[in-house]
């Protein structure tokens, strides 16, 4: 057992060996193995929150859906109210409209009443001149008596 | 376990000297006994001055010995090097690409290590420390590797390199934590951290206040110098000799099942798959101890 240089030469070797793990092979390797843990931990954060992202846009699309359904009955409704208004509308126009036909129609009516009345008026002037002929059994001058007549004929 | 460990050597480098004594009168044969068989296997490659005045490689204990602390083992030295290459090759070609996103396989596994080493800190460190990190991958890793050399056969990496030398007798020791002088490096570089993270922590007064006024008081002086220096010296000790002595006593007895013939194949995958245990339970214990000593070098008391 001696005890020689090969203690120094150990030495230095140890010191050298170790000066390049330092350098080049410890610090690349324990940032992977951290890195690696971060990514990690980060995904697991990443998942988490995406669930809760999902259950925050059910709620949403929930939401929506209400509002939406709200917002369709609320324009059904309008769209009802809008019909039976013009509904009505039409109605009271064609009233307004029969009111108006059956007016001018009433008054065509009358008219032709009073023109049909005139007309008879002269008819029984006429027929009461050739009624009073055969009483009289002689010719009525119509120029003497026809002032009689028409007055007669007026007061018809 | 650390102490019968160093029984262990010195029994079996005492039986390794004599049958060596006994091999230069014996000759050619390759190894005369089972001690010498075990004995040679645990020499190592030694580089440094050899007694003519060249440098070169050792060709007896004696020689290796004789070289004093100006030697090296080139054996122990250099496969603790390339599985520290591997190590950061490895693991370099993870962090060039590694991705945030689904790791490969190669990947997962680093990446497994890593954690392995970040729970550990973040359980027992309570400083801040950018280095410590590294530190301890460095440590658990690169030990890891080189208590694994264990388990490949004990026969297989020195026979390859005695046949690619084509020195019959050439010494190579394959499990770089079985040479002390590799687990003492290991222990003094994680010593120096803790003197450096406690000087840089608490100041140098700070630092060697802890040594002398603890535990009883300023009036004690002496006494906790006594108790407080020898714990703090005895740190690395214990660290390099703990892992030393797993190491070598599980080689060791890799080496005696080598020596029973056919019977050996059996014991040995007994043994391999009881040493799995071992080698990352010391490899990990290495690191433990090395986060537990710079938390208290970043701890006020």
């Amino acid at each position: 057992m001696n005890l020689n240089a090969t203690i120094i030469g150990q030495i230095i070797a140890f010191f050298a060996f170790a000066w390049f793990c330092q350098a080049l092979v410890w610090p690349p390797i324990v940032k992977a193995l951290s890195d690696r843990q971060k990514k990690i931990a980060d995904g697991l954060e990443a998942a988490s929150r995406a669930g809760k992202d999902l259950e925050l846009a059910q709620e949403r699309a929930t939401d929506m859906l209400r509002e939406a359904k709200a917002s369709a009955a609320g324009i059904i409704d309008q769209a009802n109210k809008r019909a039976n208004q013009i509904v009505d509308e039409a109605k009271d126009k064609a009233r307004e409209e029969g009111l108006r036909i059956k007016a001018g129609a009433q008054a065509e009516i009358e008219q032709q009443v009073s023109q049909a009345r005139e007309h008879l008026r002269h008819q029984v002037a006429v027929l009461a001149v050739a009624g009073a002929e055969k009483i009289l059994q002689s010719t009525v001058d119509a120029k003497v008596h026809g002032e009689l007549l028409n007055k007669l004929a007026a007061s018809l | 376990m650390a102490e019968t460990a160093e029984a262990n050597v010195n029994e079996v480098a005492a039986a390794a000297h004599a049958e060596h004594a006994a091999e230069g009168a014996a000759g050619a044969e390759k190894y005369a006994s089972g001690g010498e068989y075990i004995g040679h296997h645990l020499n190592f490659l030694t580089y440094g001055k050899l007694p003519d005045g060249h440098l070169g490689f050792a060709h007896t204990p004696e020689e290796a010995n004789a070289m004093g602390f100006w030697s090296i083992h080139v054996d122990t030295m250099g496969i603790s090097a390339l599985l520290g290459l591997i190590f950061i090759g490895l693991f370099m070609t993870v962090s060039r690409k590694a991705t945030s996103g689904v790791p490969g396989g190669l990947q997962n596994a680093v990446e497994f290590v890593v954690e392995l080493v970040q729970n550990s800190i973040k359980n027992t460190f309570h400083g801040t420390c950018d280095f410590l990190g590294p530190i301890a991958l460095t440590i658990f890793c690169w030990i890891l590797m080189m208590n694994m050399m264990d388990l490949v056969p004990v026969d297989m990496i020195p026979g390859a390199a005695q046949m690619i030398t084509g020195n019959p007798h050439l010494f190579f020791k394959a499990v770089p934590t079985t040479d002390v002088n590799i687990t003492i490096g290991f222990s003094l570089s994680v010593f120096l951290l803790i003197l450096y993270y406690s000087i840089k922590v608490k100041g140098l007064g700070g630092f060697l206040g802890e040594l002398a006024f603890q535990p009883f008081g300023k009036w004690a002086l002496p006494l906790n110098l006594v108790m407080e220096v020898p714990a703090f010296l005895a740190k690395p000790v214990s660290l390099a000799l703990r892992l030393f002595g797993n190491l070598f006593a599980g080689e060791v007895i890799f080496l005696v099942i080598g020596l029973l013939g056919y019977w050996q194949l059996p014991l040995n995958l007994a043994w391999a798959i009881f040493h799995i245990l071992v080698i990352p339970l010391q490899a990990y214990l290495f690191m433990m101890l090395t986060i537990v000593n710079l938390n208290q070098a970043h701890q006020h008391h």
